[in-house]
């Protein structure tokens, strides 16, 4: 009975989710700018990730979990995580996109349909982080794919994800 | 030479190289690093690691009947050296890299494909410091042949489905039932060995804290410790127990995301989400008082870069409180559901026996009898201060290892509570000598035990760092533990071990 009482418990005490954050007003802003007209496609305030670990530390993954988990709770937005990339509308990259995940890389942008966007989140797939400049990295996702949305940080807090996600939602919602 | 020898009696044997600490290394020519494979053969000595420098190879064994360590060193001119792999199987794989990396050829490895040359970086043998060698590995990979009547195979990433890090695996099924699993890894190499090679210590323990981003804590230890090691220093008695409260709060974290993971690969997301609420407690109180939810950067060499206030220390003590009121909630529900324990019992079996031959440390060794924990053996402060049990159990399936984290969080809970009652005053750091040497640290991560390696030159920058992640010798059991299982447990077995990506790829 313990698991229902605890199910009964958890109605009563309401949501542990916290309060969101406002959408990144710099990532608006970048957002407005490099989308254009491809965000013309209105996606009814909804977004599918397919997120693709291009050889992070896997610092971020950690991250988005927890964005993902009922603190921050990521779907009450729209935004949700998919398995395929089939069902994506943006391809999320973290790593600095090593010469053994580029391939992989390349395909599972190929494989989402259009309009799709991309975002780098942490500074290792913005540039490379402290892994730029070895001989196994490319040093940043722009190298392999036109990145419509940088996410900074080492790794970026969830709130931080959110912010940046919820800007390319209204961007992308209102289409300007 | 017979019989039974001591790791200190056989090293002793060797030329010893001055300058290695804290354990002595030893320089042995090809004769006695035969005599030590034969000695391997009929001794319980567990490899630690096995990397290469140059033309040399370097092997880091622990006696384990007297718990001495020792490093023996084999230069190889021709660039060839005898392998380990016959005596210690956990060698494969970091031959196969060592090949890849330095170009030293390992005799009588049976497997000579590569590991973590994919025949996609733009220069062949990266480490071995030869000047325009071109790639050779090519970017096909056969996988090993299976022969059977009615067996099809799933080929399953680099990109997995989950949020989780690339890695391929290969299924063999007959119907539902898997025959065999074979890994093939590398995704994530970064180059981190090269990329430490000459950089200042203070930048290079960065890189450290990076190589397994839920290990930060326990990495950025063990170069930290490495580093002192070399150097001769020791860190500031209160920056041991800092580390030591960070180290744990980085257990438990880790340890709850994987118990709640697991449930949630059974189809059971309310312990996932429930985890995840208590995980964050810690993660949200770790970024208020130390400035990073990871704890990245938070140890440093010389000790820590930030204190734990005394605002900080009853904060926590009620956090602690309430984690430990909060997961005793969640174990009792694990414990009362036999349908998700229907899953987790009896699934994913890791014999002892393969424990035992791979070496393989941390929850994954221990639900299957093969214990051992660096905090305890060969020990580091504040540890060997401090009260704990390390939990072992027999049974080695998913649901051992599902107990064994929960001991594991529950002693940790207790050492937590230890720190903060008898935490020294006194500085966070003390600087780091600029001199050379060699040091060498095990550390003892969630998944178990870190070997890290730096040899410093004279102006205090990085000349070689090998660190050796746990999930080298946990990852080859998991091939083992899927074997007979369905294909539908394989998030469950893999869960339940949870070995990096990152930090094997290096
Ligand atoms: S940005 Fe930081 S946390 Fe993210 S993958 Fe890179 S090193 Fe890891």
């Amino acid at each position: 009975m313990s698991l229902l009482r605890r199910l009964a418990q958890e109605l009563l005490h309401g949501p542990r989710t916290i309060d969101g954050p406002v959408a990144d007003p710099a990532g608006l802003e970048e957002l407005a700018r490099r989308i254009g007209e491809r965000a013309q496609a209105r996606l009814g305030r909804s977004l599918s990730i397919r997120e693709v670990d291009a050889g992070s530390c896997n610092g971020c993954e950690l991250e988005i979990n927890a964005a993902n988990g009922p603190v921050y709770d990521l779907e009450r937005f729209g935004i949700r995580f998919v398995a395929s990339p089939r069902h994506a509308d943006v391809i999320l990259v973290t790593g600095p996109v090593t010469t053994n995940m580029a391939v992989a890389l390349q395909r599972t942008y190929d494989a989402a349909p259009h309009p799709k966007w991309v975002v780098a989140m942490g500074d290792c797939a913005i540039d490379g982080g402290c892994f730029a400049g070895g001989y196994a990295v490319l040093g940043g996702v722009h190298h392999v794919l036109p990145v419509d949305l940088s996410i900074p940080g080492c790794p970026p807090t969830p709130l931080k994800l959110l912010a940046g996600l919820l800007a390319l939602l209204e961007t992308v919602a209102t289409g300007s | 030479m017979l019989g039974n020898m001591t790791l200190m009696e056989f090293l002793g044997g060797g030329r010893a190289v001055p300058g290695h600490r804290p354990w002595p290394r030893v320089q042995l020519d090809e004769r006695g690093w035969r005599e030590l494979l034969h000695q391997m053969a009929i001794s319980e000595w567990t490899l630690l690691g096995l990397w290469g420098e140059g033309k040399e190879i370097h092997v880091a064994l622990r006696d384990d009947a007297d718990g001495s360590i020792g490093v023996a060193s084999l230069h190889c001119p021709d660039r060839r050296f005898p392998s380990l792999s016959e005596v210690r199987p956990g060698a494969i794989r970091l031959e196969r890299a060592i090949r890849d990396l330095h170009g030293l050829i390992p005799e009588g490895l049976a497997d000579l494909r590569p590991w973590l040359d994919h025949g996609r970086w733009p220069l062949a043998v990266p480490l071995a410091g030869l000047r325009g060698a071109v790639p050779q590995a090519s970017p096909d990979y056969s996988f090993l042949p299976v022969e059977g009547e009615s067996l099809h195979q799933i080929p399953v990433g680099p990109v997995h489905a989950g949020v989780i890090e690339p890695g391929h695996f290969r299924f063999t099924c007959a119907g539902e039932t898997v025959v065999r699993l074979e890994e093939r890894l590398g995704y994530t190499h970064k180059g981190v060995e090269s990329l430490m090679a000459g950089r200042p210590v203070a930048e290079a323990a960065r890189l450290a804290g990076r190589i397994s981003g839920d290990s930060t804590v326990a990495y950025a230890i063990a170069f930290a410790r490495a580093v002192e090691a070399a150097t001769g220093a020791e860190a500031a008695p209160r920056a041991d127990w800092l580390r030591a409260l960070f180290a744990e709060l980085e257990r438990i974290a880790n340890h709850l995301l994987d118990i709640g993971a697991i449930a949630n690969d059974a189809a059971f997301g309310f312990l996932l989400a429930r985890c995840m609420v208590l995980r964050e407690q810690i993660l949200s109180f770790n970024e208020t008082y130390f400035g990073h939810r990871l704890l990245m950067d938070r140890v440093i060499p010389g000790g820590v870069a930030v204190d734990l206030t005394r605002e900080a220390t009853s904060v926590l003590r009620t956090l602690i409180h309430d984690l430990r009121k909060g997961f005793k909630k969640l174990v009792a529900i694990y414990d009362d559901l036999p349908s998700l324990q229907d899953r987790t019992v009896g699934t994913g079996i890791v014999h002892g026996s393969l424990a035992y031959r791979f070496g393989a440390g941390g929850f994954v060794g221990r639900a299957s009898s093969h214990g051992g924990d660096a905090r305890k053996v060969p020990g580091y402060p504040p540890y060997d201060d401090l009260e704990f049990a390390v939990p072992v159990r027999p049974d080695g399936d998913v649901n051992a290892r599902v107990w064994l984290r929960i001991e594991e969080v529950q002693a940790s809970f207790g050492l937590l509570e230890q720190i903060i009652e008898t935490i020294p005053g006194g500085h966070l750091h003390r600087p780091v000598p600029t001199r050379g040497g060699e040091g060498m640290s095990l550390v003892e991560s969630f998944r178990g035990e870190i070997l890290m390696w730096v040899r410093l030159s004279e102006v205090g920058k990085v000349v070689r760092c090998h660190p050796r992640d746990p999930s080298w010798f946990q990852w080859p059991l998991l091939e083992a533990a899927i074997e007979g299982n369905i294909v539908a447990d394989f998030p469950l077995c893999n869960k339940s071990f949870n070995c990096s990506y990152s930090g094997a790829d290096l």
